[in-house]
């Protein structure tokens, strides 16, 4: 293994797998050049080719102008920002309870989650509708975000990262007389940081990319969220590929940056707890 | 934090490795004092653990109650309905419709479920190890799963147009005369909607499938390699039983997110399910008939009551071939 010789098998190995870079990868490299196709070139050229002759960001601009793109991008901030305090503390609280303290409706209460995880949206998603318009809350940034508020996953991640400190802290800080919430604050909260954070993450992506549920409770277009203004886009452009181009971009842009920068929580999320949603 | 002992696929989606900081050890032993149960304290589960099921409980337990209520009643959106017994049931079953939407989701299932669960294994096998290319890949890899369906959708509306980037090169290689209507067919929108499906979840379950990698003893290779065995037999044997239960987690994940797929083919159909709606899928039909002024929530909640009983069937006999194959 610690030689480098060049065997049939790496060939075949590095054969594949830029075969499926260029797969995964490629497409963002065409709708990038397409974005920046100015009306000199023929975006439907047979052969197809990638350097664009009359280059122009006309195509951004025009993006920016048929449709409020930094509006819908502050709408899906703040459904991100109510969708990752509601996971982070709530899903924390309740970990803690679960995790930590004995009383009595626990287990109850765990196989309730439990139960709760298994259920498709799909499947309760008109009866959610309906609540939301009882509270007249239909057509509202905090509809959005409201069902998604806690997830049953992010309330098992937590609790399990909770069950692993070691009961030695606790009592220590027990023997320094500490009560429940000083344990809480004080002792635990700084040892479960990390799956804080991919808690977090996991809910932003969430927020970022739901579809289905805002385009069912949002109907008024000025709190369209990213996903709905870019359907709407596409709809618009359907004869433009350079615009539809354009619009993926710009709506790619801010969730790249954001990967890039909590690479690592992605995939020790993922190693935790498998799911995401 | 980094030293994260991976547990995935080992039972069920709850199962998280166990982490203990090593700056725990110093602390002293001492006998705690027997806590004082003061009000605060007997409460402080039921306020910590309020708002999440507060929550969950509106949204999921009533949500799922008032599902199974509605469905027996002719209710709509204006209207609260009355009960109407299985009427909702026997319409539903002499809907054309929803036998178009059931076939295209189990379609969507037996089709997409085999290249999730053996590309990403492939895949996983293909971008092992610590080298920094392998960790490149394994990123890029992994990018289209923090995108939304949505915004994937527009970028292959443009490559599989009939003009678009595919069929251009397929032209230009003169494989095909006339271009291939990815978008405009019945059966290719469909095909094409499973394809976008793969290419989004590639990354996702290869990441699942390198954390049960990872926990393969690498000696078993080292003895194989010893033995005689190459790649390929060493995949049979070591490399599969070792992954099992995350193959059947896998399989159980995908073939759910499968039969409820939405974004995909609503985005490259721009809404409309295709020619003559002949690609509605099931969470399609709930949300044509669910929403909108006219919505028909009472015959919407029977379907999403069928949706509920087919998922919860497919999970039963996941659990019954699992406990089958521990023994």
């Amino acid at each position: 293994m610690g030689h480098k010789k060049i065997t049939l098998g790496k060939v075949v190995q590095y054969v594949v797998l830029v075969f499926m870079f260029v797969l995964l990868v490629g497409p963002f490299v065409w709708e990038l050049s397409l974005s920046f196709k100015g009306p000199g070139d023929n975006v439907y050229a047979v052969p197809p080719y990638v350097i664009p002759r009359t280059p122009t960001i006309e195509n951004y601009k025009q993006v920016f102008r048929q449709v409020p793109v930094f509006h819908y991008m502050i709408n899906t901030i703040i459904v991100a920002i109510i969708a990752i305090a509601g996971n982070v503390i709530f899903s924390t609280m309740a970990g803690y309870a679960l995790g930590r303290l004995k009383w009595r409706g626990r287990n109850a209460m765990l196989a309730l989650f439990m139960g709760t995880m298994v259920i498709p949206v799909e499947g309760v998603m008109i009866s959610q509708f309906l609540i939301i318009r009882s509270i007249h809350l239909q057509n509202t940034l905090l509809a959005v975000a409201l069902p998604g508020m806690v997830g049953a996953i992010n309330i098992l991640l937590m609790t399990n990262a909770f069950k692993a400190i070691p009961n030695e802290l606790e009592e220590a800080a027990q023997v320094d007389g500490a009560n429940v919430w000083q344990q809480f604050f004080h002792v635990c909260l700084p040892q479960v940081k990390g799956t804080m954070t991919v808690v977090g993450i996991f809910a932003f992506v969430g927020a970022w990319n739901d579809f289905l549920w805002p385009l069912i409770v949002i109907s008024d277009e000025k709190n369209y969220t990213l996903t709905l203004g870019m359907n709407r886009l596409k709809g618009m452009f359907v004869s433009d590929p350079r615009l539809i181009a354009a619009g993926a971009l710009v709506s790619l842009i801010p969730i790249l940056i954001f990967f890039a920068c909590f690479q690592k929580y992605f995939f020790q999320g993922l190693e935790q707890g498998g799911i995401k949603e | 934090m980094n030293d994260t002992d991976i547990s995935v696929g080992s039972r069920s989606e709850a199962s998280v490795s166990g982490r203990v900081e090593p700056s725990m050890k110093k602390l002293e032993e001492g006998k705690p004092r027997k806590p004082k149960r003061s009000i605060g304290t007997i409460l402080a589960p039921y306020l910590f653990s309020f708002p999440a099921f507060a929550i969950v409980f509106v949204f999921v337990v009533i949500a799922a109650l008032n599902t199974f209520r509605l469905a027996f009643t002719d209710s709509t959106l204006l209207i609260p309905g009355k009960f109407v017994g299985f009427q909702n049931f026997v319409e539903v079953f002499h809907d054309e419709y929803f036998w178009t939407a059931m076939l295209n989701s189990t379609l969507y299932v037996v089709c997409v479920v085999p290249f999730m669960v053996i590309l990403p294994l492939i895949l996983a096998n293909l971008v092992r190890g610590n080298s920094k290319i392998m960790g490149f890949f394994r990123t890029a890899f992994y990018t289209p799963v923090v995108m939304s369906a949505v915004v994937v959708g527009m970028i292959w509306t443009n490559l599989l147009d009939s003009k678009g980037l595919i069929n251009s090169i397929l032209e230009t290689t003169r494989i095909i005369k006339h271009p291939i209507p990815f978008l405009t067919d019945r059966w290719l929108i469909l095909f094409s909607a499973m394809f976008v499906t793969i290419w989004l979840g590639l990354g996702y379950y290869m990441v699942i499938y390198l954390t049960a990698l990872a926990n393969i003893d690498d000696a078993l290779y080292e003895a194989a390699s010893l033995d005689g065995a190459g790649p390929v037999r060493q995949f049979v044997s070591i490399t599969m039983p070792g992954v099992r239960s995350t193959m059947v987690l896998i399989m159980m994940l995908s073939t759910i997110a499968a039969f409820r797929v939405f974004n995909e083919i609503y985005v490259l159909t721009n809404g409309t399910a295709g020619p003559g709606g002949e690609d509605i899928t099931m969470s399609m039909l709930i949300q044509q008939q669910g929403t909108g002024i006219q919505a028909r929530t009472g015959y919407a909640s029977a379907i999403s009551l069928i949706v509920l009983a087919v998922v919860g069937t497919m999970l039963i006999v996941q659990q019954i071939v699992q406990k089958r194959g521990e023994d």
